[in-house]
C-alpha cells in the first residue's frame, strides 16, 4: 500500500493519529462552544471563529509580556483563563447588542454574525497587523517523548488534549449537573414555561451565548500551541466546526465529541496519503454525503415533534 | 385485512416514541357521512391519531385504510390527494396572503410544479372560492390579509381551505378553541352542514359543543379506546367517569 | 384576470420600475461612462444574476443558499474552458512540451486534454453545459436535501460546505482547472476578439438583455400560482404539504432555476472580464452575493440589481482609497441591513413611494379594481345560489 511496509504504516497511523488528536482537541473546543450556542439556542454564530482568534491573540500578547518580565514558564495557565474571560465578556456584549434582537430569525442571525466576523477580522488586522504571530511557549510544552524510536509524540499535543478533556468535562458538569444548566435546558425546551416559573430567560440566553464564546476563547489559547495566529485564523475552522456540530447531532454532547474525533482523524490520516487539500475534500465530501442520508446527524434520538 | 364499507378503518395501530406507546393497538372505524368526535384526557393520544392518519407521524405497526386504500405507506401530499383533509390545533393559515389567496392556493388544481406555473384563475376557481367563503362567513373579508382576522375567523378560514379540496374525510383538531359562544354556535352549524356529504372526525374538549354535533363519540385513554357510542351512553360509562374525575 | 403582459410587467408600478432600470442600464450608464468603467458595471451586473436568484430562493422561498457562488463559478468555468481551448491552438502554444493544450496543463505535465474538457471544443455544447451542468448539480443537492426535509440553517451550512469543497477541489486540481490562478488569457470566441472595445460594448448589451430576460422569467414565476405557493411555503410549510402539494418538488425547482440564473451570470462574467478563478466559487463570494440581494431588498427583483450595483460601487470606491474602511463598512452593512432595513432599498422605496401623488393614485386604482372584481363576481354567485 503506497509503497510503505506494514510496520511503517502502523507508525504513520500512530503519529498522524496523534497529530490528528491536537486538531481534534482544538476542533472539539470550537465545536463545544458552537454546540451550546447552536444546539441549545438555535443561533448560528458565524463569528465563532473570531472568538477563537480573540483567545489566540490574548495568549500571544500575554506571552510577549511573559517574555519581557521573565515568567514564560507560568503564564500559559493564566492565559487560558484570561482568554476565556475576555471572549466571554465580548460574547456577552454581542448578545446584548445584536443577537437578542434576532432570535426569531435564524437566517438573519447568520448574516449579521458574518458581518460581525468581517468587522472583527479588520479590527485584528488593524491592531496586530496582517502578519501571523506566534506565542512563546513555555519550556515544559516543548519537545516530545518517544515510546519507541520510530514514534514521536509532541508534548503540546498531549497538553491540548488534556485541556480539551477538562473543558468538556466542565461543560458536562455545567449543563447536566448544575442549577444553571438545568435553567438553560428548561429554557430551551419551553421558553414560556421557564419564564413562568421564574427563570430569567433573557439572562440565560446571554450567559449561554457568552459561555459558548468563552470556550471558543479557550480553543484559541489551545490553538497557539500548534500553529501561529493571524487575523483570519478563525475562518479556517468555522466550516469544520459547524460540520462537527451538525454531523454529531446538534444537541448531543457525546455526538459532538465523537464527530470531532472522527473528522479530525479522517483529515489527519487522509492528508498523509493524499495531498492536504484532497484529504480535506474527501473528509468534507463524506460528511456531506452522510448528512444527506441522515440529516438529523449521527446521534439524534427519535422524538415527537 | 379484507375490504370494508367503512370510509376509514384503523386496525392494530401502534406508534412508540423511544419505547413510550402513544397509540397502542388501536382499532377505529368511521362510516361514510358520519361525524365522529374523539374525546379523552390530555395525553390520551388524540392528536397523535390524527397525525398518523394524515401521515405526519409514521406508525410503528398496524394499518390505516381509507376507502380500502392503505395510507401508512403514503407521503403526506398523497394522503391529501386521496381525499383526507386535516386542520391543525392552532390555526395554520398563510398570514401574509389575503383570504382570497388563502382559499385559492388550496384549490386542488395546479398541484405539480408545472401545473402551478401554468395555473390560470378561471371562473370555476373563483366560483368555488366564493362558495366556500360564503359557507365560512368570510365573504366580506376576501381582500383582507389573513393576519388581520380574529382568532375564530382564522379557524374558519382553515376549515374553508380544507373545503376547497372537497375532501371525503375531514379531520378537525379542536376547531372551536378560542372562540366566543356565538362563534361556537356558528361553527356547530357549519359542521352539521358540511358533514352532509363527507365524513368528519373532530377532536374536542368542549362537551356542550360535542353534544351539538356528535353522531358518535370515541373516548381515548392512554392510546387505547376506553368507550365508544352515543354521547349519552359514553357519559354514563363508569370507566369514562373514572378517567375524567380520577379516583 | 391577469394577462401575460400584466404578469411580466407587474402593472403600472412595475412598468415604471423596469423602465427606469432599463433607462439606467441601457442608456444613461453607456453614455455617461468610458468603456473601462462600463466594463466594470458589466462585471457588477453579472453578480446581479446571482442576487436575482437569491431573491427567488431566499427572499420569496425562505431558502438561504450560501453556495450560489459555485453555480456562478460553474457557469463561468464552462465558458472559460471553451475560450481557453480556442486560445490554446497548436500555433500559439508551440513553445510548450505538448502544443495544443492549455498552458497550465502543460505546466502540470499533462500531455492530453482530459475527457471532461472535450465537449468544450464546441460552442453549442458549451452553452448547453452552462445551462445544464449547474442545474443538474443543483438538482442533485436539492433532491438529497429537500426530499429529506433539510432546510433553514442546515441547508445554509451544507451549501456553504459544498461551496468550500468545490473551491478546494478547483484549487487542488491545478492540472485540470488552472488551480488558484484560474483560467486566464482568454482571447477570442469563434475568432471574435472579446478584448476589443467594440466587443466589450456588445457583450455589455448582451449581458443587460440576458439580465432583463432573467428578471422577466423570475417575475413570471413569482406572479404565478407557483410564486404564491413559494410564499405560503416560506411561512407555513406544513400547511402547504397538507393541502396536497409535494413541497420538496417546488423547492428543488426553485433551487435549479436559481442555479441556472447564477450560471448565466458566471458565463457572462468570463466573457466580459476575460478570466475565471476559484475566488468566485468559495464561501466568501457566495455570502457576499447574499448581501447584494439583502441591500436591494430580498423580496424585490429590481432591488437586487440596484443593490448589487450600489454595494459594488461602494466596494470599488472604498477599496481604492481606504481598503481598511471597506471591511468595516461591509461588515456593518450586513448587520445594519438585517437589524434595521430587512426589506432593503425596495422597502425604503415602498415606504416613501406612497407619498408621490401619481403612484399613490395607481396603487389605489389597482386595489379598487380587485375589490370590484370580487364584489361583482360574488354577487353573481349569490344570485345563482338564490335561484337554485
Amino acid at each position: 500500500m503506497f509503497g510503505y511496509s506494514m510496520a511503517e504504516i502502523g507508525n504513520i497511523m500512530v503519529m498522524q493519529g496523534f497529530a490528528g488528536l491536537s486538531m481534534f482537541s482544538v476542533l472539539l473546543l470550537m465545536a463545544l462552544g458552537l454546540a451550546i450556542i447552536f444546539g441549545q439556542m438555535g443561533v448560528i454564530n458565524m463569528a465563532h471563529g473570531e472568538f477563537m482568534t480573540i483567545g489566540a491573540y490574548t495568549t500571544v500578547m500575554l506571552s510577549k509580556l511573559a517574555v519581557a518580565y521573565g515568567f514564560v514558564n507560568y503564564y500559559f495557565i493564566f492565559a487560558i483563563i484570561v482568554a476565556f474571560v475576555l471572549a466571554f465578556a465580548i460574547g456577552y456584549l454581542v448578545e446584548f447588542t445584536l443577537i437578542r434582537h434576532l432570535y426569531k430569525r435564524p437566517l438573519d442571525t447568520l448574516l449579521a454574525t458574518w458581518g460581525l466576523s468581517l468587522v472583527m477580522q479588520q479590527i485584528f488586522r488593524s491592531s496586530f497587523g496582517a502578519k501571523e504571530v506566534s506565542a512563546e511557549l513555555p519550556e515544559w510544552l516543548l519537545g516530545s517523548f518517544q515510546p519507541t524510536p520510530d514514534i514521536d509524540i509532541p508534548i503540546n499535543g498531549v497538553f491540548v488534549m488534556g485541556l480539551a478533556a477538562v473543558v468538556t468535562f466542565g461543560v458536562f458538569l455545567f449543563m447536566f449537573r448544575s442549577q444553571w444548566g438545568l435553567r438553560v435546558r428548561a429554557t430551551v425546551q419551553n421558553r414560556v414555561m421557564a419564564g413562568a416559573v421564574g427563570i430569567n430567560t433573557k439572562k440565560v440566553d446571554r450567559v449561554t451565548f457568552a459561555l459558548g464564546c468563552g470556550i471558543a476563547g479557550v480553543a484559541g489559547a489551545a490553538f497557539t500551541t500548534i500553529a501561529s495566529t493571524g487575523p483570519t485564523t478563525g475562518t479556517l475552522y468555522i466550516v469544520d466546526s459547524f460540520m462537527v456540530v451538525v454531523f454529531g447531532g446538534a444537541a448531543s454532547l457525546f455526538g459532538t465529541i465523537a464527530s470531532a474525533f472522527g473528522i479530525a482523524q479522517a483529515q489527519s490520516i487522509l492528508q498523509f496519503f493524499m495531498t492536504s487539500s484532497m484529504g480535506k475534500v474527501a473528509t468534507l465530501l463524506t460528511i456531506v454525503g452522510i448528512l444527506m442520508m441522515r440529516p438529523e446527524g449521527l446521534f439524534a434520538s427519535k422524538v415527537r415533534k | 385485512m379484507s375490504n370494508t364499507d367503512f370510509i376509514l378503518a384503523i386496525e392494530d395501530l401502534t406508534v412508540s416514541f423511544d419505547g413510550f406507546k402513544a397509540v397502542d393497538k388501536l382499532n377505529l372505524y368511521v362510516d361514510k357521512n358520519e361525524l365522529r368526535v374523539v374525546i379523552g384526557p390530555n395525553g390520551a393520544g388524540k392528536t397523535t391519531v390524527l397525525d398518523l392518519i394524515c401521515g405526519k407521524t409514521k406508525s410503528t405497526s398496524g394499518s390505516i385504510k381509507f376507502k380500502n386504500k392503505e395510507l401508512t405507506k403514503l407521503a403526506e401530499h398523497e394522503i391529501v390527494r386521496a381525499g383526507v383533509g386535516r386542520k391543525f390545533q392552532t390555526p395554520s393559515i398563510y398570514e401574509n396572503l389575503t383570504v382570497y389567496q388563502n382559499l385559492e392556493v388550496s384549490y386542488p388544481r395546479g398541484r405539480s410544479v408545472w401545473g402551478s406555473l401554468l395555473f390560470k384563475r378561471s371562473d370555476d376557481v373563483m366560483t368555488q372560492v366564493y362558495k366556500v367563503a360564503e359557507e365560512i362567513l368570510l365573504k366580506d373579508f376576501l381582500d383582507m390579509e389573513a393576519a388581520l382576522l380574529s382568532h375564530g375567523q382564522k379557524q374558519w378560514l382553515e376549515i374553508g381551505m380544507l373545503l376547497m379540496q372537497e375532501p371525503e374525510l375531514l379531520m378537525l383538531d379542536e376547531p372551536v378553541a378560542g372562540m366566543s359562544a356565538k362563534e361556537r354556535d356558528q361553527t356547530a352549524e357549519l359542521l352539521n352542514r358540511i358533514c352532509q356529504n363527507r365524513s368528519v372526525i373532530v377532536i374536542e374538549h368542549d362537551m356542550e359543543f360535542v353534544k351539538k354535533i356528535a353522531h358518535k363519540v370515541t373516548v381515548l385513554h392512554q392510546g387505547k379506546i376506553l368507550a365508544e357510542g352515543s354521547m349519552d351512553k359514553v357519559q354514563a360509562d363508569e370507566k369514562v367517569i373514572e378517567v375524567y374525575l380520577g379516583h | 384576470m391577469k394577462t401575460l403582459s400584466d404578469k411580466l410587467l407587474g402593472g403600472k408600478q412595475g412598468v415604471l420600475g423596469l423602465a427606469l432600470l432599463a433607462l439606467l442600464i441601457m442608456v444613461i450608464l453607456p453614455l455617461g461612462l468610458d468603456i473601462f468603467r462600463l466594463n466594470l458595471v458589466g462585471k457588477y451586473l453579472t453578480y446581479a444574476f446571482v442576487a436575482l436568484s437569491l431573491v427567488l430562493l431566499w427572499g420569496n422561498g425562505g431558502i438561504l443558499s450560501l453556495g450560489q457562488g459555485m453555480f456562478f463559478g460553474l457557469g463561468g468555468y464552462c465558458m472559460a474552458m471553451f475560450l481557453k481551448l480556442e486560445a490554446s491552438d497548436p500555433i500559439s502554444t508551440k513553445i510548450q512540451t505538448t502544443p495544443g493544450i492549455p498552458d497550465f496543463m502543460d505546466w502540470n505535465q499533462l500531455t492530453a486534454i482530459p475527457w471532461f474538457w472535450e465537449p468544450f471544443k464546441s460552442l453549442p455544447l458549451t452553452i448547453l453545459a452552462i445551462l445544464i451542468v449547474p442545474t443538474i448539480f443543483a438538482y442533485i443537492i436539492g433532491f438529497a436535501m429537500f426530499k429529506r426535509r433539510v432546510g433553514g440553517v442546515y441547508f445554509a451550512i451544507i451549501t456553504q460546505a459544498i461551496a468550500l469543497i468545490l473551491s478546494i477541489l478547483i484549487v487542488g486540481q491545478q492540472g485540470f482547472t488552472g488551480g488558484v490562478n484560474g483560467i486566464t488569457d482568454l482571447k477570442t470566441m469563434l475568432g471574435w476578439d472579446i478584448r476589443t472595445d467594440s466587443a466589450k460594448y456588445i457583450l455589455y448589451y448582451v449581458n443587460a438583455i440576458l439580465l432583463f430576460g432573467c428578471i422577466f422569467l423570475s417575475r413570471y414565476i413569482l406572479t404565478s400560482k407557483f410564486g404564491m405557493l413559494l410564499l405560503a411555503m416560506r411561512d407555513k410549510e406544513e400547511r402547504v404539504r397538507f393541502s396536497g402539494y409535494d413541497v420538496s418538488d417546488f423547492k428543488i425547482f426553485t433551487f435549479c432555476v436559481a442555479a441556472m440564473i447564477s450560471a448565466i451570470g458566471g458565463a457572462m462574467f468570463t466573457l466580459q472580464v476575460g478570466f475565471m478563478s476559484p475566488s468566485f466559487v468559495g464561501i466568501v463570494p457566495s455570502i457576499e452575493m447574499v448581501i447584494f440581494a439583502a441591500v436591494g431588498g430580498r423580496m424585490s427583483l429590481i432591488g437586487a440589481v440596484y443593490g448589487t450595483l450600489l454595494v459594488n460601487y461602494g466596494k470599488t470606491v472604498f477599496s481604492e482609497t481606504y481598503p481598511e474602511l471597506w471591511l468595516f463598512l461591509m461588515g456593518g452593512l450586513f448587520i445594519a441591513v438585517v437589524m434595521f432595513f430587512p426589506d432593503g432599498l425596495a422597502g425604503i422605496y415602498q415606504k416613501h413611494a406612497r407619498k408621490i401623488p401619481f403612484l399613490k393614485r395607481w396603487v389605489a386604482e389597482e386595489k379598487q379594481k380587485q375589490t370590484d372584481a370580487h364584489a361583482s363576481h360574488g354577487k353573481a354567485s349569490t344570485t345563482l345560489g338564490a335561484e337554485a
